[in-house]
Parts: structure tokens; sequence; C-alpha cells
């Protein structure tokens, strides 16, 4: 075990000697896909709850799409299904893009958790009280200001819990990203297993550190929840 | 109550035969209209809720809608700042008519910038409130001056301290959200939310409806003091001894059309059948 330990410690955290491994890595995958996942989200959920059909069912196809079908398949597609298109080959930055590991598993998770999210938002728009809009409407504000200043702010407090819950998962999905050789801190913990065969420790050593990496999210969802939430309280009288 | 304006009523032909010249006193008088709805109709599906409704507000002008739920009084109001889109009738701001387009599917649709000029020029309060709930009572009141005019941060939360100070409430309350805090209260916050607007005219629908009895008459104090200030006002209530006592015009409907009109006096002596009816069944 300590043995395990000083051999694979720093490739667990941060570095196995290529580049980064573990929970560095785990940690980039899961940042950069929350990150341009939430940005992703907020117009396509203003698209989803849009009274205009053709802005509305693109949207709605795609989260279909992508909620309706396992992650882990539409990871293969990205790495191994696009490659294999002559369209994808024959087009010199296409090719490039999808040559690259990483950015085939960034993709696939960006817009997994993008169809997921888009659903959390547009919910969370459609709970918000009818006469708030309203009085935003009535006191001229409209379109883009009444969605920037109004729509999205009542939203996203509203949909926080939610929201952690699909980063918490979001997290757990990364460790999918070992099956396109990225050296995350799954794919750490089977090359530990591999070389040394203490399944047990190398396998309880990443789930530990999933483990502390929630932990650390929830603590976060839970003071920004403090922060942002609380204006829902039962109304007196 | 507005005496000039009862003694008029009552004596008019007095007044044409002392005066030696009335033609101007007419022609001052229609310079004086700030606000006309003329001919509003609004259908809803079969349903037509209102059949050519008309009303004229003067500065200063304290204007009641009462009649019973259903009369179409609430769509009146709405209709004047377009949250609901008449579907025929002309609003008139000081001389100047909003534009009606012919919109997809044969409705009518309002000119955007006139609309939106429009509305930063009325602002509403409603019956349920409808404060921003994720916001804090100061940002609630700042909120359209600061992005709907462009006033800055700091000159909208001197305004917001101001107004807040005018509708009676602590300074204490601006960090607090609208769920802290009574119906009453909020009440008064959505007035200052629509005084912090600098508003030509204020539509109140029904402000007082959605209250406790016993939280009523401080909403009420406010709109009062409003009135007295010589604030146009447009205002659908039930409460009809607040619309006797500020009234310059009272407007009854009844199943869509204004069944009499007339000053706040009409309340104390209606003319047709319909409002008093209506009147005596208030008092039971």
């Amino acid at each position: 075990m300590i043995e395990l330990i000083q051999q694979y410690g720093l490739a667990y955290l941060f570095t196995d000697g290529e580049g980064f491994s573990g929970v560095a890595m785990t940690l980039w995958l899961f940042i950069i896909s929350v990150f341009l996942g939430f940005f992703l989200s907020i117009p396509l959920a203003i698209a989803r709850v849009s009274e205009h059909f053709w802005l509305r069912w693109p949207v709605e196809l795609f989260t279909y799409l992508f909620r309706g079908t396992p992650l882990y398949i539409q990871l293969l597609i990205c790495y191994t299904g696009l490659y294999g298109l002559d369209v994808v080959q024959d087009n010199a930055m296409l090719n490039q893009f999808f040559r690259n590991a990483l950015n085939c598993t960034l993709l696939a998770f960006v817009l997994n958790t993008s169809a997921y999210t888009v659903e959390i938002f547009a919910g969370a728009i459609r709970n918000i009280p009818h006469g708030e809009i309203e009085a935003a409407r009535a006191y001229g504000l409209h379109g883009l200001r009444l969605n920037l200043f109004v729509v999205i702010p009542a939203a996203l407090r509203r949909s926080l819990p939610a929201y952690s819950n699909e980063m918490i998962l979001m997290l757990h999905a990364t460790s999918l990203a070992f099956t396109a050789t990225i050296a995350d801190i799954l794919k750490v913990a089977r090359d530990a297993n591999a070389e040394t065969f203490l399944t047990f420790q190398a396998f309880g050593i990443a789930a530990l550190l999933y483990m502390l990496l929630s932990f650390a999210l929830v603590g976060l969802f839970r003071l920004a929840e403090r922060r942002w939430m609380r204006f829902l309280v039962p109304t007196r009288g | 109550m507005n005496q000039s304006a009862q003694a008029l009523a009552a004596h008019p032909a007095s007044v044409i035969n002392t005066c030696p010249a009335p033609r101007p006193t007419v022609v001052a008088e229609n310079a004086n209209v700030k606000l006309q709805v003329e001919g509003l109709h609004k259908r809803y599906g079969e349903h037509e809720v209102l059949k050519g409704v008309s009303l004229s507000a003067r500065n200063g002008d304290v204007i009641s809608l009462i009649g019973a739920s259903g009369s179409g009084k609430s769509t009146m109001l709405r209709c004047i700042n377009f949250l609901e889109q008449p579907d025929a009738g002309v609003i008139t701001l000081d001389g100047i008519s909003i534009e009606m387009r012919q919109g997809r599917s044969g409705t009518q649709a309002p000119h955007q910038a006139q609309l939106q000029n429009l509305r930063t020029r009325l602002a509403m309060v409603f019956q349920h409130f409808n404060l921003w709930s994720h916001m804090t009572v100061l940002e609630n009141i700042c909120m359209a001056p600061r992005r709907v005019l462009g006033v800055s941060a700091a000159e909208a939360e001197k305004r917001a301290r101001m107004y807040l100070d005018k509708v009676g409430l602590p300074g204490r309350v601006a960090d607090q959200y609208p769920a802290f805090l009574s119906g009453g209260q909020q009440q008064r916050v959505a007035i200052a939310r629509a005084l912090a607007m600098e508003p030509e005219i204020i539509l109140f629908d029904e402000p007082t409806s959605a209250l406790d009895p016993e939280l009523v008459g401080e909403v009420l104090k406010v709109i009062q003091t409003l009135a007295e200030e010589g604030r146009t006002m447009l205002m659908v209530t039930h409460e009809m001894g607040f619309a006797r006592q500020v009234s310059s015009q009272v407007l009854f409907l009844h199943q869509g059309r204004v069944e009499e009109h007339g000053g706040a006096e009409i309340l104390d002596h209606p003319n047709s059948e319909r409002l008093q009816q209506f009147l005596s069944n208030r008092l039971k």
C-alpha cells in the first residue's frame, strides 16, 4: 500500500510524467465541461421555452438526443465514430480537432451536460411566477434586457439545487474519460491495478478522491444556496 | 371631491350665461387631455370582454373604474399599457396615438418603440404586487429606472430611498426580500417601484384586493397622498368609499361597456339602474 502510494501518488493527484493526470485531469475535464455547458445552456434554455416553434424544436431535439442515449456511446461516437467519416478526415481543421482524444472527450461531455442543464434551466424559467414577467414588461423591459436582468437571474437561483445535482453527476461521469485514453483518476487507478494487482487499494484510492471532490462541490453549493436562495422563504401574512 | 366639476355639472347653463367667452375654456380643456382611450375592444375567442370603452384623463385626474367582476375593468386597464392586446381602439398619450400595425394572423400589434416609450411613462401597480421575488426591496425599486431609463446606480438608489420613505416604509426594509414583508408592505414597495419611474400616469389594478382587511388602510393612505399631490391615476377598485373620496371621475363598467360615467357624486346618486343595483349589493 505504501509502495503503491509512493509509486502512483503523484500520478493520482497531478501528473504521470507525460502530462496532467489524476485529480488534475479530472478537475480539468469537469471544469471545462461545466463552464462551457453553463454558458451554452443559458441561451438554449431561453430558446427551449420560446413561443416560436423554429427556435424551440431544434433545442428540444438536441436535449432529446443527448438525454436519450448513454454518455458512453456519445463518447465513443465523438472519439472513434466521427473520425471514421471521410468528411472529418478530409477537412484539415476537423481532422486535427478529432485526432486529439481530449478534444473529443470534452466535446461529448459539454454536449451531454448541456442537454441536462438546458432542461433544468428551462424548467426554472417556466417556474418564474407569471406576474413577475408581466411586471417587467409593464415597466418597459423586453427582449434581451428582460432576459438578462429578470428572467436569467430568477431562473438560475431557482435551479441551484437541481443544478448542483447535475454537477455532481457530471463529476462522476468524467470517469468515462479513461476509455478515450485520458489519464484521469480512474485511468491512473487502472494502471496502478494492472501493475501491482492491489485492486482494492488502487480503486479504493480513486473512490476516496472522487468522494473528496464531491464533498467539496456539495460544500460550495451549500454556500451558494445560502447566498442566492435566501429570498425563497414561506411568506407570512 | 372636485367641487368645481360638481358645480359645472349641476349648473351648466348658468356657467355659459355668466361666462363671457365660453369657447376658449373648451379648447383649454381639450389641450389638457393627458390620456385618451377611444373605442377599446377586446375579445377572448367568442367572448367579447370590452365592447368599445373610452375614457379621457386630464392632468391630475383620479379615475376610478368600478364594476362587478367580469365587467372588463381590469382588462381595460391592462389594454392601456398593452399587457393585453386590444383588438380595436386608439390610445393617445399627450396627443400622440400609439400606431397599430397589422401583425401576423391578422392581429394588431403596437409599434415597438412607441410601446416601450408608453410603458416607461405609465407605471403599474398590480393586485398581487408582482415584485421580483429574487431581488431585495432596493433592487426592485432601482431595477427599471436603471435598466430602462438608464439612471445611474447612485441616483436610482437615492430615488428608491426617497420613495420608500414616502410610502412610509423604514429604511431597513431596503435590504429585505419581498417574501419577508407583509402584504401591505409589499404593495407599498410596489407603489415605490412605480413612483421611482417618475411616471406621468399610475395605473392601479385592484391594489388592495389581495390584502388582509387590516392591511388595506395603510395602502389606501399612500394612494390618497398621491391623489392629493395631483398625480394622474387610473384605478380599478372595489373600495367604494375610497373611490368616492379621491376620484375626479368614476367609470362604471357593465358587461364590457361604460354604463355610467361622471364625477364621484354618481356613487351617491347613481342614474342608471345597474349602478344602483351594483352599489346596493355592495352594502350588503
